[in-house]
Parts: structure tokens; C-alpha cells; sequence
């Protein structure tokens, strides 16, 4: 194994940690972001995680845990994009983008302030692009029930929300409730962002939501399969990122480490590439 | 506040407001938001990669918007919003990666993501306005054809318009506009500037050109304000600029509310 | 211009979509100055039809061609189905309607009063010269339907295409509609090419008829189109054509064991 993997990678807790966190992250965004795909809301799935952001960054400038600022942040967010809420595709994007624009002027002046309060540097990296390292072992622990309860929700609600997205009309016309639905669902994509905030940071989480589960809806056709191969995916990202990062330490004689999110969000976008390709070259066979 | 170290921001912020301010009116006519986000964000990464090369920023910025403008542009259609996201993240994390490769200062971060009126060099007027100037002439030489298939992209395929060309030809003008004005506001937050301002103009007005105007005037109204609080308060002109255009979209919006509801 | 010039002649088209025919040997030419219609039940390929006269899709086979001038995209008016507008779009009607002229073109133009002139002719043509000001976003349906027409006339059109503009539409408003289209016709000498699904609503003002079912096309006057040999011949199996104080009922299928309204023609009174 040592030629693969620098030795002493999974005798450090903090690794450890940031490992655990990182699979459980991965899973619950993999199921959530499914239905963000299938929903068309890649849009507003960004715009959550920026405006977890600025939800991180003001908490970490008052002094609080980022995480509870992630979560909050975003959970605003999610509530000010469906009060906004407006029918027409157009008007929602315009709408989706005055709300993430304001919140990352926010964002700005956090940092700011996180930067002139602060001796440390790299608080502003941190914040944006994340750490799996800095997650503490009861930070874990709160990730884990969070995790735990948005695959709850989502089990309940996940036909209905199905069908709904798939046509709207015909699920109302069968007594759903869409508005309602929508806006359950819209927060837990909001809690699910927050979470991954903390693991590949805030403008990144976008690629853990969606990235696996649109290469899984490249590649499956029942909706079973897919769940469990965009899950596949987004912890396999998440594992090979870590070993990357970590092994990327002895590649340059410098000793700069490659940012562990950069890692994890390379290997989410080949993943999403490659099966693409896949996808174009056995439809083309298939037509043939 | 005007004295001569300000001057190179006031020039090249007004222009920078005024493309904004009329790349935005077609950015909003045509649902290209989260382009319009994820351009700027791929400048972000051409930047940092520039500076861990050793070539000037601008160079970087332009060439990796372009780079991100063609890829948004030729996936336009098949889930353009999922590649979007995509292209996005891979250029963020590309830029965190150039960041912690070549040791960058945290306030050249912060400068970059969030704007800074003093990041404003001499010798990048004149690129700014000539770069400027051209992609306002791009905007003009397509601006009937931009509006119609906006409108009705149906219609305007139907007479002869070709969408590929036209949506590359919009990408390519718009990566450019937002290069140019990722140092000054930010790369987070050149999006703001060039989606709320239209977004207020279109409900005031309901003539094309016009709405075009008071875009640009917008823009232009909300970066003087920006630079001008930056400068008193020290605080980064990004949050200024995010949150002023912010407030116009929601009073523009509020003024048609009780218009419409009292006429 | 003489009054019989053929303005398009469609030669033995083939049409096929993801590997699927949709059309097989199409036949069919209009004149100038024609009210033909083109009949067929839904998904029976009008749209397609349409579409690949544009020529936003090119036949597998055969060719549409344009005698006279060039092809020139300008010779020919599109109204579609439907056209979904932001409500917030900021543009006037009568900017709309001029984009109908000037839309495709490339480079700094500025608009002449000419094209003013013939924007507000086009509206008042289609009776909604008092639309002129409003946003295009908030019309009402067959207020957009009349914008939409006033649009695809503006650049004096020799052949206007419709899509199913009589769908969703009470018999009055169908009739207004109808009439509305025979009148902008005589007055604009424009042949005319409405595709619909029920042939009745066009019986008095038709010239021609092209009848769509089972991927395959007959084409002619009217009475020599809906006879029971020729469109038995369209379906492949028997079909009756009766008429009834003025009406025809095209009725599909073995009336004693088929299902008797298979056919959207089929009114039962």
C-alpha cells in the first residue's frame, strides 16, 4: 500500500475524523441533490451555499460555532428564496440571484472583519473553501444527526416530492400539496449545503450536491440505482480526495499540500465528465 | 476621495458599471443568471493562476472567463444549469488550489473575491477601455437579434437566427465585461452588479432601449455609491455593491407593487 | 405576381425524428394568395410539417422548394403554437411587432417611420391597434394570438404558417379568428397555412386542404380530399365521411365494433 498511500494517513485522528465526516456528507448530498437535479434547481442550490456563507462567516465573526452559521444562513436563505417565490422560470432566476448577491455582500464584510479582528490568516480560505481536517469530534457528532434526520425527511416525503417534480399539475390534481412540498424540500437542501459547507467549504458544497448525483442520472434508470450510485460516488470523491491531498504533500519538493476541497471537487467534476462519455457513446452505439 | 490615486478606480469602475450595467440587460432578458455567476467565478481562478505563473492578472482573468463563457455557452440547451454548476466549482477549486500553491497574501485573496478600489493599476486603463469599448460594439451589432430571441427564441430560430452562434457570441462579450470588472468588485460579487440593476430596470420601464439606459444608469449609480462608502468606511466595496444592488432590485419592485395595485 | 404562382412546392418528402418516420412522401403545393388548411388529429405531424418548411428540419429525403426568388425566410410569416413571454419582459407590443421585421438582423439599424408606419398598419390590420402600448408579457391569449399575427405580417410575408391558432378556443372566438384570418388574407394578398384538428371551423373559407393521418398526406380542394376512398386509403382501413347541415363528420373505424369517437372530426350532436 505505501507505494498508494503515504504512510501515517490513517493514524491521525484528525484525518479520521474528517474521513467519517466527509462519507456522511457525501451520502446525504448524493440523495438530496438528486432531486436538486431533477428539480432544474443547480441554481438555487449554488445560491444556498453562498448564502451559507455569509451565514458561516458572520458567526465565525461574532464568535460562534460556523457550522450553526452555515446551517442558519442557509436555512434564511431558503426561506427568503421561496417568500420571493415566483412561478416563472425567468423571474425565479433573476429573483435567486438578487438574494445570493446581497448575501455574498454580506459575506464581504465578514471576512472583512474576520480579517482585521483576527491574527490568523487563511480564516478567509477556510470559510470559503473548507477543511475536512479542522472538523472537531463533536462537530462530527452533530453532522451525523443532522445527516441522519434530512434522510428521514427526505424518505417521507421523497415520492410525492418525486412526482411533483416530474409534473407538478398531475401531482396536484392528485391532492399533493407543491408549494408546500417545495418548500420542505428547499430547506433540507438548505440544511444539507450547510453541512457540506464545513467539509469542502461554502462556494464548493455546489459540487457534492450536484455532481454525483448528475453523473448517477447519466449512467442508471431506476431511481433505487441511482440513489445508491451517486452515494457511491460522492464518498469515493470524498476518499480519493483525502488520499490525493495528503499524498500531494511529497510531490513538490516546496511541500505544498493541494487543497483537500480542490481534490474532492476535481475528482466530483471526472466523475461527472466520464459519464457523460459514457452515456454519449453507448446511446450513439445503441441508435447505431 | 478624488484625489489622484482614486482617479484610475473612478475610470475604470464607471466603465466597468456601464458594460455591466448594459451586458446585465440582456443577461436578465435571457434567464443567463447563473452564467453570469459561475463567468466571473472562472475569472477568480485565472487570476490566482496568473499570479502563480508570474503573468498579469488581467491576462488570467480574461482568458479563463473566455474559457468558462465557451463551455456554458456550447452546453446551452441540454441541462445547461447542471454543466453550469460544474464548470463552476471546477474553476473555484482550481482557484483555491492556485492560491495555496503560490502562497498568495490573504488581502490579495480578499481583494480578488471581494473587490478593491485601489486594485485599480494605471497601466490596466487603457486595456479596461479598449476591451470595454468592443464588447459595447459586440452588444450593439447583436443587440435587435439578442432581444428577439430572448423573447421568443422559437420566433427568432424560425426567421433565421442561429442560437449557438448567438448564445456563443452573448457568452464570449459577457466573459469578457466580466472579467474586466472582477478586479475591481470582486469575483463574487461582479454577478451582483450585473443582474440587479437590469433586474430593477425592466420593472421600471417598458421600452427595450430604455430599459437598456436606466440598466447602465443604474449600475453606474450603485458603483459611484459603492466606491464612494468604500472609501469613507474602509469596509470592502464588494459588500457595498452587493447589497445596494440588492436594494434597488427589492424599492423597484416595491414601487410596481403599489403602482400595479393602484392602478 | 400572377394570381396562380406557385409561392412553395413540397416533392416527396420523407421526415424522420430520432430515427422515427414521421412523414412519408409528401406531396403538396400552395398558391399565391391560398387559404389552405392542414388536418390532421394531434400528434399526427402539423407541427412537424411546419417546422421542416422553415426549415428547421431537413427531410430525409425529397425537397421543398421556393420558386421565384431565392428562399428567402423573409417570404414567409411564423405564428406558433405557443410563444410562453416573461411577464416582465420589458417591450411594448409595438416593439415586439417590429422585431417581426428587423429581429434577425445583425449591426446598428435605426428604425424608419416607414416601419413604425407599417407596425401600427399590421396592428390595425389584426383589429388591436389599442394594444400598441402595452407590455407584451401581460396580454391576454387571444390578445398575444392577434400580436403574434401582426408579427409574422410586418415583413409583408408572401405565405403566413400558422400553428393550431384555433386550439383552446370557444366557437365564437374561432369564428372571429377564422374570419379575422380571411380578411387579413384579401386585404394583404398573403396565402395562407392553418394547421388544426378539426376541419369544420374552416369549411367556408378554405381553398385547400391537407390531410395528415398515419405519417402519410393527401392534398386538393377540400371536396376532393374528404371523401371516404381517399382518406380510407390515408388510414388504411375504412373510414366514413358524412355531411350534415353543412357539416362534415369524418368517422374512423368499424362504427359496430371499433370505438366509434376515435376520431377528434367525429362530432356527436
Amino acid at each position: 500500500m505505501h507505494w498508494l498511500v503515504e504512510p501515517g494517513l490513517w493514524s491521525n485522528a484528525a484525518v479520521r475524523t474528517g474521513v467519517g465526516v466527509g462519507a456522511v456528507v457525501a451520502i446525504v448530498s448524493a440523495m438530496v441533490g438528486l432531486f436538486t437535479v431533477i428539480r432544474g434547481q443547480s441554481f438555487a442550490g449554488h445560491a444556498l451555499a453562498d448564502v451559507a456563507l455569509s451565514g458561516g462567516a458572520g458567526s465565525n465573526a461574532l464568535g460562534f460555532s460556523p457550522l450553526a452559521g452555515f446551517v442558519v444562513g442557509a436555512l434564511v436563505g431558503a426561506g427568503a428564496m421561496e417568500a420571493v417565490g415566483v412561478e416563472r422560470v425567468r423571474q425565479r432566476d433573476v429573483a435567486t440571484g438578487v438574494v445570493l448577491g446581497a448575501a455574498t455582500g454580506l459575506s464581504a464584510l465578514f471576512l472583512y472583519l474576520i480579517t482585521l479582528n483576527s491574527s490568523s490568516t487563511g480564516s478567509t480560505q477556510l470559510i470559503l473553501f473548507g477543511s475536512l481536517f479542522s472538523v472537531s469530534a463533536p462537530t462530527f457528532l452533530v453532522v451525523l444527526a443532522l445527516s441522519v434526520l434530512v434522510c428521514l425527511a427526505l424518505a417521507v416525503i421523497g415520492r410525492p416530492l418525486l412526482f411533483a417534480s416530474l409534473s407538478s399539475d398531475a401531482a396536484a390534481a392528485r391532492g399533493v400539496s407543491v408549494t408546500r412540498l417545495a418548500l420542505c424540500y428547499t430547506l433540507l437542501m438548505a440544511v444539507t449545503v450547510g453541512l457540506s459547507a464545513i467539509v469542502i467549504g461554502a462556494v464548493l458544497s455546489t459540487a457534492l450536491l450536484i455532481g454525483p448525483p448528475a453523473a448517477a442520472l447519466r449512467l442508471g434508470r431506476r431511481m433505487s440505482m441511482t440513489l445508491v450510485v451517486a452515494a457511491t460516488f460522492g464518498v469515493a470523491a470524498v476518499l480519493v480526495g483525502v488520499v490525493v491531498s495528503y499524498d500531494s504533500y511529497y510531490w513538490w519538493p516546496s511541500h505544498r499540500a493541494l487543497p483537500v476541497s480542490f481534490c474532492v471537487v476535481a475528482l466530483v467534476v471526472a466523475e461527472f465528465v466520464v459519464a457523460s462519455l459514457v452515456r454519449r457513446l453507448t446511446t450513439r452505439k445503441s441508435s447505431a | 476621495m478624488f484625489s489622484s490615486f482614486m482617479t484610475n478606480a473612478w475610470i475604470v469602475g464607471t466603465v466597468v458599471a456601464l458594460l455591466a450595467g448594459a451586458t446585465g440587460f440582456f443577461v436578465v432578458m435571457r434567464g443567463s443568471s447563473f452564467a453570469a455567476h459561475a463567468i466571473p467565478n472562472g475569472a477568480f481562478a485565472g487570476a490566482a493562476g496568473a499570479t502563480l505563473v508570474g503573468v498579469t492578472p488581467l491576462a488570467g482573468l480574461v482568458t479563463f472567463a473566455v474559457v468558462a463563457g465557451i463551455g456554458i455557452g456550447a452546453s446551452r440547451g441540454r441541462r445547461s444549469d447542471v454543466a453550469t454548476a460544474m464548470a463552476l466549482v471546477m474553476m473555484l477549486a482550481l482557484g483555491a488550489a492556485f492560491l495555496s500553491l503560490s502562497a498568495a497574501y490573504e488581502p490579495q485573496v480578499d481583494a480578488l473575491l471581494f473587490g478593491e478600489i485601489l486594485g485599480v493599476g494605471t497601466s490596466s486603463i487603457t486595456p479596461v477601455v479598449i476591451l470595454s469599448l468592443g464588447c459595447a460594439l459586440a452588444l450593439a451589432v447583436m443587440y435587435r437579434p439578442l432581444l428577439f430571441s430572448a423573447a421568443a427564441p422559437d420566433l427568432a430560430a424560425a426567421r433565421g437566427l442561429n442560437p449557438t452562434v448567438l448564445e456563443m457570441g452573448f457568452m464570449l462579450t459577457l466573459a469578457i465585461g466580466s472579467a474586466l470588472t472582477v478586479p475591481v468588485v470582486g469575483a463574487l460579487l461582479t454577478f451582483s452588479l450585473t443582474v440587479g440593476p437590469p433586474a430593477a430596470a425592466r420593472l421600471l420601464v417598458r421600452r427595450p432601449f430604455q430599459a437598456l439606459v436606466l440598466s447602465m444608469v443604474l449600475a453606474v449609480g450603485t458603483l459611484w455609491v459603492s466606491v464612494a462608502a468604500s472609501y469613507q468606511t474602509n469596509l470592502p466595496v464588494g459588500f457595498f455593491v452587493g447589497v445596494l444592488s440588492a436594494v434597488v432590485y427589492v424599492v423597484a419592485r416595491v414601487a410596481t407593487l403599489l403602482h400595479r395595485s393602484r392602478a | 405576381m400572377s394570381e396562380n404562382a406557385v409561392i412553395v412546392d413540397v416533392q416527396g418528402v420523407d421526415v424522420e425524428l430520432a430515427g422515427q418516420r414521421v412523414l412519408t412522401n409528401v406531396n403538396f403545393h400552395i398558391d399565391a394568395g391560398e387559404f389552405t388548411g392542414l388536418i390532421g388529429s394531434n400528434g399526427a405531424g402539423k407541427t412537424t410539417l411546419l417546422r421542416m418548411m422553415l426549415g428547421l428540419i431537413s427531410p430525409s429525403r425529397g425537397e421543398v422548394s421556393w420558386p421565384g426568388d431565392a428562399r428567402d425566410l423573409r417570404r414567409v410569416g411564423y405564428v406558433p403554437q405557443k410563444v410562453v413571454l416573461d411577464v416582465d419582459v420589458p417591450l411594448r407590443v409595438r416593439d415586439f411587432v417590429a422585431l417581426g421585421d428587423d429581429g434577425h438582423r445583425y449591426g446598428l439599424h435605426r428604425r424608419t417611420r416607414q416601419t413604425w408606419e407599417r407596425v401600427e398598419e399590421m396592428l390595425d390590420a389584426v383589429e388591436a391597434s389599442e394594444l400598441g402600448e402595452r407590455r407584451i408579457g401581460a396580454l391576454s391569449g387571444g390578445e398575444l394570438q392577434r400580436v403574434l399575427l401582426a408579427h409574422a405580417l410586418v415583413s409583408r410575408p408572401e405565405l403566413l404558417l400558422l400553428d393550431e391558432p384555433l386550439a383552446n378556443l370557444d366557437p365564437g372566438a374561432t369564428s372571429d379568428i377564422v374570419q379575422l384570418l380571411a380578411r387579413v388574407r384579401d386585404r394583404q394578398h398573403v396565402a395562407i397555412l392553418l394547421s388544426a384538428h378539426e376541419i369544420n371551423s374552416l369549411l367556408g373559407v378554405m381553398d385547400r386542404v391537407i390531410y395528415i393521418a398515419n405519417a402519410h398526406v393527401a392534398s386538393g380542394p377540400t371536396d376532393d380530399v374528404v371523401r371516404p376512398d381517399v382518406l380510407s386509403q390515408l388510414y388504411g382501413h375504412h373510414v366514413d365521411v358524412i355531411r350534415v347541415h353543412g357539416r362534415v363528420l369524418v368517422i374512423t373505424g368499424d362504427v359496430s365494433t371499433g370505438p366509434v369517437a376515435e376520431h377528434p372530426d367525429l362530432v356527436v350532436e
